[in-house]
């Protein structure tokens, strides 16, 4: 873990930008970030909504909303290039290297197949076997992701499942040609809580048997304290702070992520009031220059408003904060 | 004091509408209008329509209310066919447009209000009325149109037939359209009506009428607009076929259909323009309105923007 | 508890709603009315300027109590009793609308409680006109302006539309002050908005209490916001109280199995390494829930009676439980969990 790269990472994304043109401009929705994932981990993408999470695992899969575009930067997979590789090569890549697992599994199962088919399907799109052993694996799946008499429940239709049920078809979907990447972006955001935690238990458990990489797009620092190694919490389209998950939540350094951390309410924590952070997330529209965090930033100093912060080592995380660079603090005078 | 107040209320009189023509020269409606050659055309060739119809008295050097200096028959060289047809044939256009016009308000405000009763209300009320929609719907709007006109032509004195026809054929067409207003606002009344805003109303206390009114009311007009725009060209087409059967507006005060009519019976006589230059003018504005209806549709669904 | 703090006191309260098929399929197929119970025998005191929360998990009625709370839903069964005032006596507009004021609603999605349409100015004097509390334009004016300000927005906010700048719930919020109500039913106030905002939505809303000594009716499905913002918390399932008591004995000492495992649900945020015992099933389906004690398919500790008595609360310690478990001490005794670890970050 940490920022060794002895070993290719599985995935490299390399000044991502994605843009979306309007008649009043381009708006940028991810702004030229750099992160990596490793075989086999779980990073945790967290943010507010509109910092940019959601649009960074799409671009990645290829299944950005036009006009959305990447508008520069590279995505490298397995050693290989494939933001610009074209829809049939992405197609390809997609569910059999790279799988999504969406919020609402309601909306990404087809109401009118029956749960046993759709799973059949996607394995014979992805693995040349035949009718039967497709069904079985199809069975075996089921059963993989907890779901009781699987040999019935594969004839049934996704209404007949409830919603955790439903989830965890999902995840047997996203598994089933064995990809080496997850995306999940928001799995357990539409679950109650008591059914978050059988998912969050069940997608940990199976990412660590089959050695998928996981990259967990939510919004629930709990979600990322619970599942992730990693975390990279995005703010106004940029990586404020990345680093392994227990130093980036007891040790934070970035002073978002401080106040994000510090902003949750934690059971059998008495506090009279918590400690917000003023202010909302700008919009794509007027996104502050320098470093956009700066007008709600409580330790801003002059050269935050003028020019962006880069990611640098901090402890044991890597934050983009001009409080570590000690020249510029050291110039500032306020 | 008072005149300061005075003041101020006009600058934000005028403050408040060049705000408003602002936004809209602003908007994405207008914008995706400016993009629209088709509908600019449309939107011109309607606006001509209308010019020329209501202008109509000072364009001609013809009397439009006497019948008889406006010689159709004799009409057949250029430029008389041109001058004298053309002021019938703009009579003509200006009587279909207030029909059609006064027809989709009055659909406009039974349909309106019937749906927003309907979808608000709900229950035993929403069933009575949306099943003598059902009924309503089973007849072709022509059919309705007619028996509606029939019906009025039965019970009113021989004298006043004529002096109200235009107004019985407003409430027979309105009639006759009534019901895909009254159907889509219920839809969307119903939506609305669960909406936290409407709730916030009801918990602030406030009567049901000023809920509908107020609240849910400006929240349902998107989709009625696009409806009465494309109802409009309806009921043109509605009055002029009306009206070419012989049961529309009475003859002192034709309309395309009556003229259309006219010319029917001269068709094979050669006296062709006598159909075909109202007939191409009801085409042209029927499309028109029609064109306009589609990109309103369009421009206003928030799905395909 | 004492009976000239309690503001607002629910006894016995039930609500129903018809989810039969049309009548014309019901004949025809000759089926029965479907009720679906959506809040079951339900009683509960709410003391004068404390906040009182109901968690639950969806479906289990919590947000049907807040509507009943506030007339939005007539009760099918009991009574609500306000400051004295059973509710049930008031027949006519006259005898409502002064109970009424005294009362208001913040609902869970920040927009769609606006209407979008209205500009903020407007949608915040609503109550105002609505019960004429001020007349006249400017005095109406300045005490929008002084809402706004309240709640911590610009008063200059005032002309704008509500999806013009963020804040949703802030306009909200003012618009629910605006009568000057002494009595606030939260809906799920802070569950559309993100942490951050969430953390100022929270504070602003103990602010308000301790300013204007406001009752809260909280509703929520977040353990953590209950903690935080509640002095009694009250645990609902499938329309029925299962378990009710002033929050810190609740939080950790809890009887009912259900309690005990929503609370081992929540996120280990402080990544303490606790270990949980597995959740197992889910929610099963209001209309036709199981019988005797709702949860008596998801607990381990479910017998013949649990199948098919409905358990009767009773006082243990000093929290309430509805579980014949409890009752028959087949229960161990967990004093929760440890003390927190230190969660906070440096700087």
């Amino acid at each position: 873990m940490g920022d060794t790269t002895n070993a290719q990472p599985l995935l490299q994304v390399e000044n991502l930008r994605v843009e979306f043109p309007t008649r009043r401009g381009t708006l940028v929705a991810v702004d030229d970030i750099s992160f990596h994932i490793d075989e086999g981990e779980v990073l945790g993408v967290v943010g507010e909504s509109g910092a940019g999470k959601s649009l960074t695992g799409a671009a990645i899969i290829g299944l950005l909303e036009p006009p959305g575009r990447v508008a520069s930067g590279q995505i490298i997979f397995d050693g290989a290039r494939i933001d610009n590789i074209g829809y049939e090569k992405i197609r390809r890549l997609r569910g059999n290297q790279i799988a999504m697992i969406f919020q609402d599994p309601l909306t990404s199962l087809n109401p009118l197949i029956t749960v046993g088919r759709q799973l059949t399907e996607t394995i014979r799109t992805h693995v040349s076997v035949d009718e039967r052993a497709a069904r079985e694996r199809a069975i075996e799946l089921l059963n993989e992701v907890g779901i009781p008499a699987a040999e019935r429940r594969v004839d049934q239709y996704p209404h007949q499942f409830s919603g955790g049920m439903r989830q965890r078809v999902v995840i047997a979907l996203a598994l089933a040609a064995n990809p080496r990447l997850i995306i999940a972006d928001e799995p357990t955001t539409a679950l109650d809580v008591s059914i978050q935690a059988q998912i969050i238990t069940l997608l940990k458990r199976l990412c660590k048997e089959h050695g998928t990489a996981v990259m967990l797009v939510t919004h629930d620092m709990g979600v990322i304290a619970e599942t992730a190694d990693r975390v990279a919490v995005m703010y106004a389209g940029r990586i404020v702070e990345v680093g392994p998950v227990q130093d980036v939540i007891r040790h934070a350094q970035h002073p978002y992520t401080h106040g994000l951390m510090n902003s949750i309410p934690v059971v059998r924590h008495d506090v009279e009031q918590l400690k917000q952070i003023d202010g909302a997330m700008p919009r794509l529209t007027d996104i502050p220059s320098g470093c956009a965090f700066n007008p709600r930033c409580p330790k801003v100093f002059e050269y935050c408003r003028d020019a962006r912060p880069e990611l640098v080592d901090v402890g044991a995380t890597r934050a983009a904060c001009w409080l570590y660079d000690d020249t510029r603090r050291a110039g500032d005078t306020t | 004091m008072t005149t300061l107040t005075e003041e101020q209320t006009n600058r934000t009189w005028v403050w408040r509408l060049r705000d408003s023509l602002q936004r809209f020269f602003d908007s994405d409606i207008f914008y995706s209008f400016r993009r629209s050659p088709v509908t600019v055309v449309a939107f011109l060739t309607t606006v001509i329509f209308f010019v020329a119809a209501f202008g109509a008295p000072i364009l001609t050097p013809y009397n439009t209310n006497d019948v008889a200096t406006l010689d159709l028959m004799n009409a057949f060289f250029p430029p008389a066919w041109i001058e004298g047809g053309s002021s019938a044939r703009l009579l003509g256009t200006q009587v279909s447009l207030v029909v059609g016009f006064l027809s989709v308000l009055f659909s406009v405000v039974l349909g309106v209000g019937l749906g927003l009763i309907s979808g608000y209300v709900g229950g035993r009320t929403d069933h009575i009325i949306m099943r003598i929609a059902d009924v309503q719907l089973s007849f072709p709007a022509v059919l309705v149109a007619l028996l509606l006109f029939g019906f009025a032509k039965a019970i009113l004195p021989r004298g006043v037939q004529d002096a109200v026809a235009i107004y019985v054929l407003v409430v027979a067409i309105g009639l006759s359209n009534w019901v895909q207003f009254a159907r889509t606002v219920r839809g969307s009344t119903m939506v609305e009506k669960n909406k936290e805003y409407v709730q916030a109303a009801r918990v602030i206390g406030r009567s049901p009428i000023a809920i509908m009114v107020h609240h849910v009311l400006p929240n349902v007009m998107g989709p009625v607009l696009v409806i009465a725009t494309i109802s409009l060209a309806l009921a043109i087409i509605t009055e002029a076929t009306l009206s070419f059967l012989g049961v529309g507006v009475p003859p002192t005060q034709p309309s395309l259909g009556t003229l259309i009519r006219f010319g029917n019976n001269f068709l094979f006589s050669g006296e062709w323009w006598m159909t075909i230059f109202p007939g191409l003018a009801l085409v042209i504005l029927a499309l028109a309105v029609n064109l306009l209806g589609d990109w309103m549709r369009d421009a206003l669904n928030p799905k395909l923007r | 508890m004492n009976k000239n703090d309690v503001l607002v006191r629910l006894t016995g309260i039930g609500k129903d709603f018809d989810v039969s098929p049309p009548l014309l399929n019901r004949l025809m197929e000759r089926q029965d009315k479907v009720l679906l119970k959506a809040v079951d025998n339900l009683s509960i005191d709410i003391p004068k300027g404390k906040t009182f929360s109901l968690v639950g998990e969806s479906g289990c009625g919590k947000s049907t109590v807040a509507r009943l709370t506030v007339g939005l839903y007539r009760p099918s069964r009991g009574s609500i009793v306000y400051d004295a005032i059973d509710m049930a006596t008031l027949k006519t507009q006259a005898q409502i609308e002064p109970v009424r004021k005294r009362m208001q609603m913040i609902f869970q999605d920040p927009y769609a409680s606006l209407n979008p349409r209205w500009r903020v100015s407007d949608i915040i004097a609503e109550p105002i006109r609505a019960h004429k509390l001020i007349s006249g334009k400017s005095a109406i004016d300045q005490r929008v302006a002084e809402l706004l300000v309240q709640v911590g927005l610009a008063a200059v906010d005032r002309v704008k539309f509500p999806h013009e700048f963020s804040g949703g719930q802030r306009q909200r919020i003012a618009r629910a002050l605006a009568s000057q109500p002494e009595f606030l039913i939260c809906d799920e106030p802070t569950s559309a908005l993100d942490v951050s905002v969430q953390a100022q939505i929270l504070n602003l809303m103990k602010e308000l209490q301790r300013q204007f000594a406001l009752t809260y009716l909280f509703i929520s499905h977040d353990l953590a916001v209950v903690y935080h913002i509640s002095d009694f918390v009250g645990v609902m399932y499938l329309g029925r109280l299962v378990e009710w008591s002033d929050k810190r004995t609740l939080f950790q000492r809890p009887w009912h199995p259900y309690t005990r495992m929503l609370l081992d649900a929540i996120p280990d945020i402080e990544m303490s390494g606790r270990q949980r015992i597995p959740v197992a099933g889910e929610v099963p389906n209001p209309i036709h829930p199981p019988s005797g004690c709702h949860f008596h398919p998801r607990c381990p500790y479910a017998n013949d009676r649990c199948r098919n008595e409905v358990p009767a609360p009773i006082q243990k310690d000093e929290s309430n439980v509805a579980c014949h478990a409890v009752q028959e001490q087949r229960l161990p005794d967990v004093a929760v969990t440890g003390e927190p670890a230190d969660v906070t970050t440096s700087g």
